[in-house]
């Protein structure tokens, strides 16, 4: 497994006790702290890949973890172009990946 | 009450707004995060605060103040959750922005029209494009960073962090601290140009102490943690089926390109590599801001644009690092302020003392750290160069060759280079550098500029069919 999470009683900053928050990815329950990004969850239940590409059908994920590189558009709750990075997780949230394999937006 | 309108609040963003308050302006100070701090001070939400949090950060202290400053003035006015998307200058300037969830469809719209601006939009990680960027595990050095301080997660547990610049040691430790296993930081500049660029007049640097001690307090860490910090050195490829699995590393020359027979491959989960930062100057160009010819904006000893009433500050100006951010947002916020306020104050010669003391270290890092154009040689057909679109480095050259353009803007319409929806973010100064490398060299002859972006973010078009009817029935209501 890649990403993973430090455990609080691990962590030399000693974060407060903290809630979590539960989404739906693909359908799987995944979980996470509350006021992680949805990316944050899905890495740390090491799931990489977000989507596949338009044109050659690759795996993407994360890249720029910033709002910058909009690799990491998911589906979020029916709506499609979510930049999984920006978007905190709220209890209930459903995610679905590769729904939306052209990523088309933009005004460039 | 005149009012300055601050966009970003990092740490620029954040002394700008609070000497500006301090000045006697009302303040609005607007960022398109939930929370303070910009990317430098990346930290726990405020549902999971952390006892110990400046353990992560260089200058929490000056944060928190500033931070508390800010919240308890009654003048100043902080909208977090904005995304500014457009900025009009006639008379005066109008910031058009939406406020709320990230990417959501139905955000409230507001049209700030401030008597002064100060843009402190900041910078993001430039990463060249070599094969197998795209695979998921393979990140810039600033979302190894905003993972790790926003959330306690590392991204690997075995990570190459690679590429050039000082900002490679903060990912590292950052990592560390975050529970990975760094195998190995790579700069790919040699001893010999770092030296070059970092000792020159090295009693110019005696005003910046505070700026070694951050970089000898990573130096430290590394000892430490026994990282090993190699030279010379690039990731030149990343392989894996849907995640990366190993990354070839080879040495490199002082240009940058590799030197065959010197390959080795490392098994990793992660790699993170950032070879220097873009400016975000989309918003400055929109307000009609003239740029150096580095790209950056250009501002006189006010921090005063070329626009009238248009202030800039931080990384915007050039890649100078969090103390030159501090100095001259605190010189711009003060400025701006008088501007708006059509005052005269003493000028606030503490903060240009200190960014006297701080500039020294943006000519140097560029000295030291910046790009070499000897890379593209680790380029191959299939590189892809625009990730959006999918465009790779073969096309690009087929296009280039086939209709011999100097035209910046022809290659984006030949292959769809740039044309995605990062708006040219990622590799809109790396395709403008390889077209103009692909002709021998010769300037790009049409001005297109890929920093340029008439709308400065996506958006639904939706929510733009929905915010023009928004207007047009304000216009209708009598």
């Amino acid at each position: 497994m890649a990403a993973r999470m430090l455990p609080s009683e691990k962590d030399p900053i000693q974060p407060s006790s903290s809630t979590t928050v539960s989404i739906t990815v693909d359908g799987h329950v995944a979980t996470g702290i509350l006021g992680q990004s949805i990316a944050g969850i899905m890495m740390a239940g090491d799931r990489l890949g977000f989507r596949q590409t338009a044109k050659l059908d690759r795996p993407r994920g994360v890249f720029c973890g910033i709002g910058v590189c909009f690799d990491c558009l998911v589906e979020v709750n029916g709506l499609s172009d979510v930049r999984a990075c920006q978007r905190k997780a709220c209890d209930g949230d459903v995610v679905v990946t590769a729904r939306d394999p052209q990523p088309r937006g933009g005004a460039a | 009450m005149s009012e300055v309108l601050v966009i970003g609040a990092g740490p620029a963003g954040l002394a700008a707004a609070r000497a500006a308050s301090d000045a006697g302006a009302s303040v609005v100070l607007l960022d398109s995060s939930d929370a303070l701090g910009g990317q430098f001070w990346r930290h726990l939400p405020e549902t999971r605060p952390a006892r110990n949090e400046k353990y992560l950060h260089h200058g929490w202290s000056t944060f928190r103040a500033l931070g508390e400053a800010l919240e308890s003035s009654p003048t100043v006015t902080i909208i977090r959750s904005a995304q500014v998307w457009a900025i009009e200058v006639f008379d005066g300037v109008a910031v058009h922005a939406v406020i709320g969830e990230p990417d959501g469809a139905r955000r409230e719209r507001r049209v700030f029209r401030p008597d002064a601006l100060v843009l402190a939009t900041g910078a993001h990680d430039r990463t060249l494009p070599f094969p197998g960027w795209d695979l998921p595990g393979v990140y810039t050095g600033g979302a190894a960073q905003a993972l790790a301080k926003g959330e306690r997660l590392a991204v690997g547990e075995r990570v190459v962090v690679a590429g050039a610049g000082p900002f490679l040691l903060p990912v590292a430790q950052s990592l560390t601290r975050a529970g990975s296993r760094v195998i190995g930081v790579l700069e790919a500049n040699r001893a010999a140009r770092l030296a070059r660029g970092w000792s020159p007049r090295p009693w110019q640097l005696l005003g910046a102490a505070g700026k070694g001690l951050e970089l000898a307090g990573y130096a430290a860490g590394h000892v430490r943690h026994r990282i090993p910090y190699r030279l010379g050195r690039a990731v030149i490829a990343a392989h894996g089926t849907d995640r990366v699995e190993s990354v070839t590393v080879a040495k490199v020359d002082a240009q940058w390109a590799p030197i065959p027979g010197t390959e080795h491959t490392l098994k990793v989960d992660a790699v993170c590599v950032s070879h220097g930062f873009t400016p975000r100057i989309e918003l400055a160009i929109a307000a009609g801001c003239e740029l150096t010819p580095n790209r950056f904006v250009a501002v006189d000893g006010n921090q005063r644009t070329t626009t009238d009433g248009v202030y800039a500050a931080g990384e915007i100006t050039g890649i100078g690092g969090v103390d030159l951010a501090l100095a001259e947002g605190e010189i711009a916020g003060h400025f701006a302020a008088g501007f708006a306020t059509e005052s005269v104050s003493a000028p606030p010669t503490a903060a240009i003392r200190r960014r006297r003391a701080f500039t020294g270290f943006a000519h140097r890092i560029e000295a030291a750290h910046g790009i070499r154009s000897g890379w593209s040689d680790w380029l191959t057909d299939s590189t892809l160069i625009c990730r959006c679109e999918e465009v790779d480095f073969g096309s690009m050259r087929a296009a280039a060759a086939a209709t011999q353009s100097e035209s910046f803007r022809s290659l984006k319409l030949g292959t769809r280079a740039g044309l995605g929806i990062c708006q040219g973010r990622m590799c809109g100064r790396t395709s403008e550098e390889l077209l103009c490398a692909l002709n021998q060299n010769r300037e790009l002859s049409d001005g297109a500029m890929s920093d340029r972006r008439p709308l400065a973010s996506p958006l639904r078009i939706g929510e733009l069919a929905h915010l023009s009817s928004q207007k047009t029935a304000r216009k209708g209501t009598p």
